[in-house]
């Protein structure tokens, strides 16, 4: 082949890359910014502070807070069960056992098949187990749910940054005389701020999640006062309200969405300021 | 025996039943879908379940093959339109660009996992729906309502660009600078490096990047049921509506408990999921796990 067919392959291939690239990086762009122009014009201070009114969905009064609070209830409540449930296991895995032990191994790889089994499946599994236990569509169906869908980010992001932590750290303690459990309280000082992300990334994947509380959690036009109520979630509200043939009711659909695109916008600026700073501070 | 010692040997125990309870979910949630779903194997054969076309629940028929081909549909569609740009942005990350550029695009395009499906359902009905009525369907001389499975498809494409952007280029760093060196030094151009070199090299990871990205596009349910159009026919053309498998299962729960086997059915869609999905992320992971493994060593 001569050289300049060659070079000609190079440039167009070249250009094939940065195209691809700005599709790929303006996506993001193209889908907050569809939100932001849809959303904008409807949302009001009484989307965010009221509860539905009677007649709210034939567009009468009233804002979507009943969903807003639903929706942190769930993620919070799932989050910090989450979070008690995958702190120990990550230190177990990690710290307890000796790295490349079978356990460990075959525990990691199941959690990151678990990571990838969608939400709709956890949603079923926990729909069947509510029947099994005759508990009714209510926050606490939800936060089950949504508890089984953040274990396995807890874990593999809490995993990420306990591998972080040099492994001199813990031979030191350990060689001090300290007990196995005192190392981890060493280690889990030292990896606070990846905890921190940790909780951002599994509430932001909590708060944003539909299927997985569609059968679960129910809904209401209440704020909960019981776990055992039922509860509206954000999302839902949003797939809820879209299905309506009435301008007013769709509009509000599309600044729940917009609330919703902020929540996670902030959450993800959060995270990254705090990455930013655990990078800064490492030892 | 110490008291610091025995509280170090309980929290051991405590948390060794954890991690094993936790682990087991895996099992847990196969044998808990299939036990809900027992009821319909007594009924008809699994054959009849995957070949079946007609979907009547009041009259005991669930045909599976429509929503397994809107599944395929949308699925095979979102790879078509992702993989081409995916591997091309991966590489331009991994070669060409100076890291200070990588670090801007890889976070934004990371983020994109993180927004809600529901959002993409929005964005897709907004965006997508009437660019595929206006200006793709009349092209193919189709008339189309714009919820097709060609939307799907291309909302689900957006969904899985962090996943194959991101993993794509992790494998590609593990490709051996000597080996670039060498062809490059040989007087081969950069692509043709890329090309006969790294691709090759990279191509275990490439698939395993891509068959974990076609397992979250089967699973991925209401931003699909949002813009597919919900049909419960095989599509014949990309420009006909779909019905995928998760969307079948979100839109009729409400009403399952009212006919017979209905739930049943249901939950043996969601068995399926979970079969197909986890046997493609053991695979993968597996995959993924022993480039790592290499590449650290």
């Amino acid at each position: 082949m001569n050289i300049k067919k060659r070079k000609a392959e190079e440039v167009v291939f070249k250009a094939l890359m940065v195209s691809a690239c700005v599709v790929v990086s303006s996506s993001l762009f193209l889908i907050v910014g569809t939100i932001v122009a849809k959303g904008l014009p409807y949302l009001s201070w009484d989307m965010v502070s009221k509860v539905p009114q009677g007649g709210f969905y034939i567009g009468k009064e009233g804002g979507v807070l009943n969903a807003i609070i639903g929706s942190l209830y769930l993620a919070g409540g799932a989050t910090v069960l989450g979070l008690l449930l995958s702190i120990p296991i990550s230190i177990y895995l990690n710290i307890y056992l000796k790295s490349g032990s079978p356990l460990s191994k075959s525990a990691k790889l199941a959690y990151d098949v678990l990571f990838g089994i969608p939400s709709i499946v956890y949603g079923a599994f926990a729909f069947s187990i509510m029947i099994w236990l005759g508990v009714r569509a209510s926050l606490f169906g939800g936060i089950i749910a949504v508890t089984l869908l953040i274990i396995p980010i807890l874990v593999r992001t809490l995993d990420e940054v306990i591998t972080t932590v040099p492994k001199e750290l813990k031979h030191a303690a350990l060689s001090l005389g300290a007990t196995r459990w005192e190392a981890a309280k060493v280690i889990l000082r030292q990896i606070k701020p990846g905890i921190y992300t940790a909780i951002l990334l599994a509430f932001g994947r909590g708060i944003g999640d539909v299927a997985s509380v569609l059968f679960t959690a129910g809904f209401s036009d209440n704020i909960p006062k019981y776990i055992d109520e039922p509860a509206a979630t954000l999302p839902l509200a949003i797939f809820f309200q879209l299905g309506s043939p009435i301008p007013e009711v769709q509009g509000r659909a599309y600044a729940s969405a917009l609330i919703l695109t902020i929540i996670i916008l902030a959450i993800v600026i959060v995270s990254h300021v705090l990455a930013a700073k655990q990078t800064k501070h490492k030892i | 025996m110490n008291w610091r010692v025995i509280k170090d040997r309980l929290i051991a125990n405590a948390m060794l039943i954890l991690s094993i309870t936790s682990v087991s979910f895996v099992f847990l949630i196969g044998i808990g879908l299939y036990w809900r779903a027992a009821p319909l194997f007594e009924e008809q054969t699994l054959l009849s379940l995957f070949s079946g076309d007609e979907w009547a629940p009041s009259k005991g028929k669930f045909g599976f093959y429509p929503f397994i081909m809107g599944t395929l549909w949308v699925t095979l569609i979102a790879i078509v339109v992702a993989l081409p740009l995916c591997l091309l942005t991966a590489i331009y990350l991994a070669e060409y660009t100076k890291s200070s550029i990588r670090n801007i695009i890889l976070p934004l395009v990371n983020i994109l996992a993180g927004i809600p499906p529901v959002i993409y359902g929005v964005w897709g009905i907004f965006f997508i729906v009437p660019i595929v009525r206006t200006y793709v369907a009349p092209v193919f001389a189709a008339h189309s309502s714009g919820y097709t499975v060609l939307t799907g498809g291309v909302v689900l494409a957006v969904m899985i660009f962090p996943i194959l952007v991101s993993i794509v280029s992790e494998v590609l760093r593990t490709i051996p600078k000597e080996l670039k060196d060498a062809s490059l030094s040989l007087g081969a151009t950069k692509w043709e490096t890329i090309k006969k070199v790294v691709l090759k090299q990279a191509l275990p990871g490439i698939v395993a990047a891509t068959v974990l990205a076609v397992s979250r596009a089967f699973g991925e349910t209401i931003a699909v049921l949002m813009v597919c159009g919900n049909v419960p026919v095989a599509p014949a053309s990309m420009f006909d509506g779909g019905y995928p498998l998760p969307a079948l299962i979100a839109n009729n729960f409400g009403e399952m408990m009212s006919i017979p086997l209905y739930d049943s059915a249901l939950m043996f869609a969601a068995l399926l999921l979970f079969i197909i999905i986890f046997l493609f992320n053991l695979i993968s992971r597996i995959i993924l796990n022993r480039i790592e493994s290499k590449y650290s060593s």
